[in-house]
């Protein structure tokens, strides 16, 4: 059970967390533009990388705020937290 | 004191007797003994029946990697325990064993006829007999494969023990109370260091404990009196909890580890009682020093598993600890030094010792030391054979060739009671390969040690793979300075002498004259496998180690391979010509011995299994022989039974009287999410799929939620309860799900958004009044409000005052009836309800349960998310069009409904279903099919609620059926197990098409 820097409360356990999966993929502004094969790509498709992958965290039962982590899913090793909207470190 | 209780030691208190039984008759042994160690003093060798064959077995090891003397204890149906290990049961009082696996008895057991078939019954055996004829497998090979399976008996009453929890954070966990643990921790504590150590014995001090001799000397005294003194040390460090009885289960990332502590398991009967049995400890440590120790590996050759041969290292803890002598006229067999202790130690108590060994010399002190004393060795020999059916009588003994690959020369025959075996040591890595840590394999002495890579880990003493006294001591010194970094580690200048092994040999499956397919060598001894088993699954193809260890077996018994791991790894790597350590090991998984269900599940049992969620108007339902229902956590009232109504009968009424004058149901367990913000409207309308920015204060609407993938994911009714405030409405079941993720859309796709969400659900109590009669119930509760349809209007929202209580009235109808829900600060729910009951009395106003509101709503068609859709169906799908708005640009969903996919027009679409005769009602989940003789039957849809009305004095169902919206008037079928209902696919609302009961 990993140790999980909240931005926002410090270290906790992980069991006050759970995942939202991959990270910044963002809602297509204008969905209703996009072919089915591109809102497919949104809606469906994610990497699942063994390896450094960055991905959506929600302290729920803590502050409930979501925020962005860098894990290595091979070691889980946490590289970075950071909060939503902020720039990915590069790691 | 019994023939083989032969030595005095500070362990054993042998001025006190404990008695207990074991397979019904009574025996005595002292108090600090184990269960092995008693049985052995009164001359009990034969403990059990192995798992396949049936083989007579006996106690083997002293320890955790016992595979033979497991055991069940106690008989009783709640308290009984099985496959417990003899060898960690420490003797109390009172205390009932048995032995498993054996019938009719232990000393004359049926199953050992599958002792003369072995050879038909090899690895895979199952796989491939079983296979035919097909129609045999439930009803004989099933029921035979499971009279065998398993070991003991488990218990048929509920666990009356009490387990425990417990967190714990320190700066250091040391695992394990040997030498290296005890210096770890030492040093660790000295140094202002929070530190826990664990250890799974009762006492500290491993196998130096006991070691005892002149060969073996730290800082002028033998290692045993050294260590001693250290330990009486160490007990008096302030900063150091020192938990004994405790072994560690799991060694998860970021240094999570879970430990067992026995608490009350040796404590005699009358002691128990009242007490915690187990406590799980649930530790955070910043570093953890793993010095778990080294298991002795057995020998394989033939025929190696008759009681009365035991591990070298145990016959010698059972001699020098418990004062235990295995036998009285003993062989050794060994490929190492270590058991030239066991040798000498014998030799000093007057017990006869020869020795056999497969190396051709050994230079060191110890070997020396037997030597010296006269002990017969017996250099480049091997054991071919052994007899004695239920305990050891003799071995032979050959040559070995040059090269150690056959044997030669003539057989010699030895006459014996007991045969000590040591084949070397693995160490016990299994915490660090949990953690995450990798191996290298160590081709001297073939071992598997650990690869430290880790910050927060380290791996010390045997367990590290260092053998020898002075390794030990040194290594872990200096280890453990640099993992905490400290200068001074107070063992820097230690003097250690000990007896160094040079010369190594190994040879995993020793040689023999007969064929392999002949011979008994035993590998799992638990499981039965033996060597050849481990040659036929590579001659049938398996080359993964993990596949090799599945269809054999090796290793998957309640010792998980302790034992017999390396050895099976050692065979498939010399059979396979490969080297061992490019196959790598199978996976070492938690817990590293058994684990109680209770300790797992603590104190989460019966009533703290879940938390209950009651409605303030709960005990009025109590009151008034409600029978409940569970929804998500909360207890609903199901249905209210007058003199002893069943459930149908009940709910009969209920409705009729909802439809015929008033019903009231509690509603308070809806979802209920307060949302403001000036951008709330503009919220609101992103995530409904309907409009919301025109909705007027004071009005209310009914929405639907979408997922992304356009699949309906809740509903609800949200009242505008101000400019820039809303109360939202969700399912019961949905509104947790719901409030993450309106915040996630919040705080991640729309942060710009200026809208705050409140989970109110707990703080507001409800209740629902509906029927004809309804308005009139309202009047006598507000007599100051006018309730005319112009004042008061369908989906529209008032204050009001009822006792002074503040309360919303909202007026929104779920059973299509004239309905008003009246919500009130939770404290004053029961107050409320109370006054509704008493207003409603003269109107017959009737209480109502969720089947009765499920029936109503069915007869309207409204759908119930999650009942009548299971993430597969889009409001299109269920004909719910008139929701979806064409206008907005975006909704969360939208995008999904034009979808190649989700505008097939074969999809399950929402439909009502009459049965022919009216009185047959459908199953719920019940498929439904269009052509009977097809075949295959095509399913194409299936029965999601079903009722039978009062109101309409028919069966009503609803269904969601392939194409569903152009099939009104088809007929189709359900067919049940003993016969097709005919159905006719109806309209889905079946009563007031045209909504006028809703201004009644």
């Amino acid at each position: 059970m990993f140790v999980i820097n909240c931005p926002y409360c410090g270290e906790r356990d992980q069991s006050e967390f759970s995942c939202g999966g991959e990270a910044h993929i963002v809602r297509p502004k204008q969905p209703t533009e996009l072919s089915d094969d591109e809102w497919a790509e949104y809606l469906f498709m994610r990497k699942n990388i063994k390896g450094v992958q960055f991905e959506r965290w929600n302290h729920a039962h803590g502050c409930r705020k979501w925020f962005n982590m860098v894990r290595d899913t091979s070691n889980d090793k946490i590289h970075a937290v950071y909060k939503m909207g902020e720039k990915p470190p590069v790691i | 004191m019994t023939k083989y209780r032969i030595n005095k030691t500070r362990f054993v208190d042998q001025t006190k007797t404990v008695s207990f039984t074991f397979d019904g008759k009574k025996y005595h042994g002292f108090e600090g003994d184990t269960l092995a160690s008693a049985l052995l003093s009164n001359g009990i060798h034969l403990v059990g029946r192995s798992f396949k064959y049936h083989r007579p077995r006996g106690i083997m090891s002293c320890g955790s990697e016992e595979p033979n003397a497991i055991c069940q204890i106690n008989d009783n149906t709640d308290l009984t325990e099985p496959n417990a290990r003899a060898t960690e049961i420490e003797l109390y009082e009172g205390l009932k064993a048995s032995s498993q696996n054996c019938w009719p008895s232990l000393n004359f057991d049926i199953g050992g006829i599958n002792n003369l078939i072995a050879t038909f019954i090899p690895a895979g055996f199952y796989y491939k007999t079983f296979m035919w004829p097909k129609s045999f497998w439930k009803k004989i090979y099933e029921p035979l494969i499971r009279l065998s399976a398993g070991l003991g008996k488990s218990p048929t009453q509920p666990d009356p023990d009490i387990y425990d929890h417990k967190h714990e954070h320190c700066d250091v966990l040391v695992i394990g109370g040997g030498i290296s643990g005890i210096i770890s921790a030492k040093i660790a504590a000295k140094n202002n260091l929070k530190t826990i150590l664990i250890e799974d014995k009762n006492i500290l001090g491993g196998s130096t404990i006991y070691q005892n001799n002149k060969n073996f000397i730290i800082d002028n005294q033998k290692s045993n009196e050294w260590l001693m003194n250290e330990i009486s040390e160490l007990e008096k460090l302030d900063n150091l909890i020192i938990k004994t009885r405790t072994s560690l289960a799991a060694f998860h990332s970021y240094n999570y580890l879970l430990a067992k502590e026995n608490i009350s398991d040796h404590l005699p009967l009358d002691k128990k009682n009242g007490s915690i049995r187990q406590r799980l400890w649930k530790i955070r440590a910043d570093k953890v020093i793993v010095a778990a120790g080294a298991i002795e590996r057995p020998l394989i050759f033939n025929n190696n598993d008759r009681p009365g041969i035991i591990l070298a290292n145990s016959v010698k803890k059972y001699l020098d600890f418990y004062g235990v002598s295995t036998g009285l006229n003993n062989i050794i067999f060994t490929n190492n030094d270590s058991a030239y202790e066991t040798a000498v130690s014998l030799f000093e108590k007057g017990i006869s010792v020869k020795i056999v060994d497969i190396r051709k010399k050994s230079s060191s002190n110890i070997v020396k030391n037997a030597d010296d004393l006269g002990i017969k060795i017996y250099w480049n020999s091997t054991v071919v054979n052994t007899f004695g059916y239920k305990k050891i009588k003799s071995i032979e003994i050959m040559n070995l060739s040059e090269d150690g690959s056959n044997v030669t020369g003539n057989k010699h025959k030895i006459q014996c009671d007991c045969l000590s075996i040591s084949g070397g040591w693995t160490p016990m890595v299994h915490m660090h390969t949990q953690s995450g840590g990798k191996l290298d394999f160590r081709e001297i002495d073939q071992v598997f040690v650990p690869t430290e890579k880790s910050e927060n880990h380290i791996n010390v003493g045997s367990c590290n793979g260092d053998f020898e006294l002075e390794e030990i001591v040194k290594n872990t010194n200096n280890k453990v300075k640099k993992f905490l970094n400290i200068n001074e580690g107070g063992f820097d200048k230690i003097s250690v002498f000990c007896s160094k092994e040079s010369e190594k040999k190994n040879i995993w499956l020793l040689p023999n004259t007969i064929s392999e397919s002949k011979t008994k060598s035993f590998i799992d001894f638990q499981n039965d496998s033996t060597a050849k088993d481990i040659k036929l699954a590579l001659r049938e193809g398996f080359k993964s180690i993990e596949h090799v260890k599945r269809y054999t077996t090796t290793g998957m018994a309640t010792d998980q391979g302790k034992l017999s791991n390396m050895h099976a790894l050692g065979i498939i790597a010399d059979t396979a010509g490969v080297k061992m350590g490019s196959l790598g090991t199978t996976t070492f998984r938690p817990p590293f011995t058994p684990l109680t269900f209770g300790a797992i599940v603590g104190r989460s049992v019966g009533k703290f299994f879940d938390i209950v969620r009651k409605t303030s108007i709960h005990e009025w339902h109590v009151q008034n022989n409600a029978k409940f229902e569970n929804v998500g956590q909360w207890k609903r009232p199901w249905y209210y039974p007058i003199n002893n109504e069943n459930l149908h009968e009940a709910v009969q009424r209920e409705s009729k009287a909802a439809r015929d004058s008033a019903g009231i149901l509690d509603a308070s367990t809806l979802g209920k999410i307060d949302i403001q913000g000036s951008d709330a409207s503009e919220f609101l309308n992103r995530v409904y799929t309907n409009a919301w920015l025109k909705l007027g204060i004071g009005k209310c609407r009914y929405g639907l939620m979408l997922n992304e993938d356009g699949m309906v994911y809740d509903d609800g009714v949200t009242t505008r309860l101000g400019e820039n405030h809303y109360l939202m409405t969700t399912t019961t079941g949905g509104a947790a799900n719901v409030l993450s993720k309106l915040e996630d859309y919040l705080q991640t796709e729309w942060p710009e958004l200026d809208v705050y969400l409140t989970s109110v659900t707990d703080h507001y109590s409800t209740a629902s009044i509906c029927g004809p009669n309804s308005k009139k119930i309202l009047k006598k509760l507000f007599p100051n409000k006018d309730f005319s349809d112009e004042a008061f209007p369908h989906m529209s929202y008032q204050d009001a005052i009822i006792d002074k209580i503040e309360c919303r009235i909202m007026r929104i109808s779920f059973t299509g009836e004239l309905s008003y829900e009246i919500n009130v600060e939770s404290k004053y729910g029961k107050s409320l309800w109370e006054n509704c009951i008493a207003a409603g009395e003269e109107y017959k106003i009737t209480p109502y349960g969720t089947e009765t509101m499920h029936l109503l709503r069915a007869e309207k068609g409204f759908i119930i998310v999650g009942q009548d859709t299971d993430g597969t169906m889009t409001p299109i799908d269920l004909q719910m069009d008139w929701i979806v708005s064409k206008k907005k640009y975006d909704f969360i969903g939208k995008r999904s409904l034009y979808r190649s996919d989700t505008m097939r027009e074969d999809r399950k679409q929402l439909v009502g279903l009459l049965t022919d005769d009216p009185n047959e009602i459908l199953e719920e989940g019940a498929q439904i099919v269009s052509e009977l003789d097809k075949k295959p039957v095509e399913m194409i849809g299936h029965v999601t609620s079903s009722y039978f009305s009062p109101n309409l004095n028919k069966s009503i169902a609803l269904a969601v059926v392939k194409g569903g919206k152009k099939m009104n008037g088809q007929k189709l079928f359900v067919p049940m197990e003993n016969k097709n209902i005919n159905v006719t696919v109806s309209d889905f609302i079946f009563l007031d098409k045209e909504n006028k009961r809703i201004n009644a």
